[in-house]
């Protein structure tokens, strides 16, 4: 390491614990390519969302209580009568909207960009852990207020596992911890609601160390080959990454303070009855694409297996994609079924909010048909056969200068 | 790169816009112009006053409101006195005393407003079977919040010739139209202190307007803040929008 600090302190910390130099060589001088655009902010934010939430999460767990009969009046002590209890419990819920939007756009980023090609298959990967537990900790947060959509939500998930052949019934009992959701599952929700996101900080680490191991992908998706084609990150893309959490908080805000329930449901500001079921019960928005997808195959397994294969799909795509082009702006065909997919997820997310019925069922079929026909065959054998992909220059200093 | 940029701020301003649950059958609602609507909204101390008389004079027969105590009625203008007077009023049970015995005596100002059945059971079989909801939150439970209320209150109306409404009452706006609550409002149930004109919409909008500030009573701390914060954001932005320029600006 070529860290040396006139500090003595640093240097006495640096020689025993080379901590110093790490963050230096890792936020300081660590070079990125010097072309990113915008859409290379959304992982910070998405950083910057998860931090909002663990601290927010943990504050709110101090005034929060786990039991079926208090949960729902512990939130609303928090709402009215905890010292400024509405404002922490506000940021949690629209921040989880917001962490998903940050990671959604970060997603398809990536899917534009290549950025899940070699060398980045491993830190694809990792992400789509990161989105798994994510989903699991909001699915499971959204339970704890204990409303009518909590109640019914938790018991349509947990229910899904009653499709796995022969032992389905006795998963569904024994994630119950009981025979219908209760007080335990209510309990254990919590317990894992507040242990899986130090797991996903966990992975984020993972993530950060694969990032740093294969270094940024740019919009170009062509390889950093010396220094004329990078910057270091301070200051430039620490000040970048600021702005863009400014543009992020002010969009927040929006919804914190004008509308913070516009995201929700009205449905669970009604305590859990287990003796009355909603009309509808629709998930969270950020689940409607998969939820349209498990109600589109009229097979109950098939269904489950249809939505988590929707996942998994998502952690074999290095290998479906068979293209050594990164960049969708080299890639013609590429780019337009990007936005066709694009469109077929908003569809997706549009039909899982819709009742499961008539003309809404024939079209959640055919766009989880597209979606699967997307990664499946276009992908890796459709592309290959009708692609010419555009030439690439020879380095992103040569691309910058000429634009 | 701009083109793309757009095109994932519409995609995801897109995704924002999307109803993101079913509207079912519910027929349009009347919206009603609201004071705490808007950027700088908040409450007006007059109508929820006026609405918390029609609360008590109607309302509370059959519906509690179990989340809001006598102290939070500051937040509608009362004073102290006249907080531990309305307390007053009302009978509450407390104890176990020395002796062990359950106790009624007169309300106080940390109390909440007592229900007006001992539980649901006994509020169902007095209402014809189905127990009247809880109001503290009923303006952010349904679709529609005090619009709703309001259309539900004022929209009751003879049933079509070809709908049996048996021992219900038919309603424009509520979810299937068939209601188990009879009319409430039929014009000057209270006699407003202030001299307005109990009519049948006065009441609703007041009462609905009571009912919004009892479901989100930190609303005006909320939109206040919010400037304040957006304020800050504004320029915290612009200041990093002018640094990130001027780091860039000799980068080729």
């Amino acid at each position: 390491m070529s860290f040396k600090s006139n500090n003595k302190v640093v240097q006495w910390v640096e020689d025993r614990l080379p901590i110093i130099s790490v963050m230096h060589h890792s936020i300081y001088e660590y070079p990125m390519p010097k072309n990113l655009n915008y859409l290379w902010n959304f992982g910070s934010l998405a950083g910057f969302a998860l931090v909002t939430m663990i601290v927010t999460g943990i504050i709110l767990a101090m005034q929060y209580t786990a039991h079926v009969d208090l949960a729902f009046n512990s939130v609303e002590r928090i709402m009215r009568d905890v010292n400024n209890g509405w404002l922490i419990r506000y940021i949690h819920m629209n921040m989880a909207s917001f962490f998903f939007i940050a990671v959604y756009i970060h997603m398809f980023r990536g899917l534009y960009y290549g950025s899940y090609k070699a060398p980045r298959e491993l830190l694809w990967q990792l992400g789509v852990v990161i989105f798994l537990l994510m989903m699991a900790t909001a699915f499971m947060g959204y339970v704890l207020p204990w409303g009518q959509m909590s109640f019914w939500g938790a018991t349509v998930i947990t229910n899904l596992f009653s499709a796995i052949p022969i032992v389905g019934e006795n998963i569904v009992t024994w994630l119950w911890g009981g025979f219908s959701v209760d007080n335990p599952t209510l309990n254990r929700f919590f317990a894992l609601h507040y242990l899986l996101p130090f797991i996903i900080v966990a992975v984020v680490m993972l993530h950060l160390i694969a990032l740093h191991t294969v270094s940024s992908n740019n919009p170009l998706g062509i390889d950093m080959k010396g220094p004329q084609d990078s910057l270091p990150m301070q200051p430039y893309y620490t000040i970048k990454d600021l702005l863009g959490v400014g543009v992020f908080l002010i969009a927040f805000s929006v919804f914190l303070f004008w509308a913070p329930n516009y995201m929700g449901h009205p449905d669970n500001y009604i305590p859990a009855n287990p003796l009355s079921t909603p009309a509808h019960i629709v998930p969270e928005w950020y689940f409607l694409p998969f939820y349209a997808i498990l109600r589109a195959i009229p097979d109950k397994l098939g269904g489950v297996l249809a939505m988590f294969g929707a996942i998994a799909v998502l952690f074999i795509l290095p290998w479906l994609d068979r293209s050594p082009i990164r960049s969708c702006k080299f890639r013609p065909m590429a780019r337009i079924f990007f936005w066709i997919f694009l469109i077929n997820g908003l569809a997706l997310g549009y039909l899982g909010g819709q009742p499961a019925e008539g003309v809404f069922v024939i079209a959640s079929r055919i766009a989880t048909a597209y979606y699967f026909f997307h990664f499946l065959v276009l992908m890796p054998f459709i592309l290959p056969m009708i692609e010419r992909p555009r030439e690439l220059p020879s380095s992103i200093h040569e691309a910058v200068m000429k634009s | 790169m701009k083109k793309i940029l757009s095109g994932f701020f519409a995609v995801s301003l897109g995704c924002l816009s999307l109803p993101a649950f079913a509207a079912g059958d519910a027929v349009e609602l009347p919206e009603q112009e609201w004071s705490f609507d808007g950027v700088f909204g908040t409450y007006d101390k007059a109508s929820m006053q006026r609405g918390f008389q029609v609360y008590q004079k109607v309302c509370s027969a059959c519906h509690s409101l179990d989340l809001i105590a006598f102290r939070n009625l500051t937040d509608l203008g009362y004073n102290e006195d006249e907080i531990k007077a309305i307390a007053a009023e009302y009978t509450v049970e407390d104890g176990p005393n020395d002796e062990g015995e359950m106790f009624e005596r007169a309300g106080s100002a940390s109390d909440r407003f007592p229900a007006p059945f001992p539980n649901e059971k006994a509020a169902a079989s007095a209402n014809g079977g189905k127990a009247p909801p809880d109001l503290s939150l009923m303006a952010k439970a349904r679709v529609g919040g005090p619009d709703y209320l309001y259309g539900l209150l004022t929209g009751y109306e003879d049933a079509p010739a070809d709908i049996d409404v048996g021992n219900l009452s038919y309603n424009k706006y509520f979810p299937g139209h068939l209601i188990s609550m009879s009319p409430p409002l039929f014009g000057d149930d209270v006699e407003y202190g202030d001299g307005t004109e109990a009519t049948v919409e006065q009441m609703a909008t007041d009462v609905s307007h009571f009912l919004m500030w009892a479901a989100e009573p930190k609303l005006e701390a909320r939109k206040q803040t919010g400037v304040k914060v957006m304020i800050f954001l504004i320029i915290f932005t612009l200041i990093m929008y002018a640094a990130k320029r001027k780091a860039f600006a000799k980068v080729h």
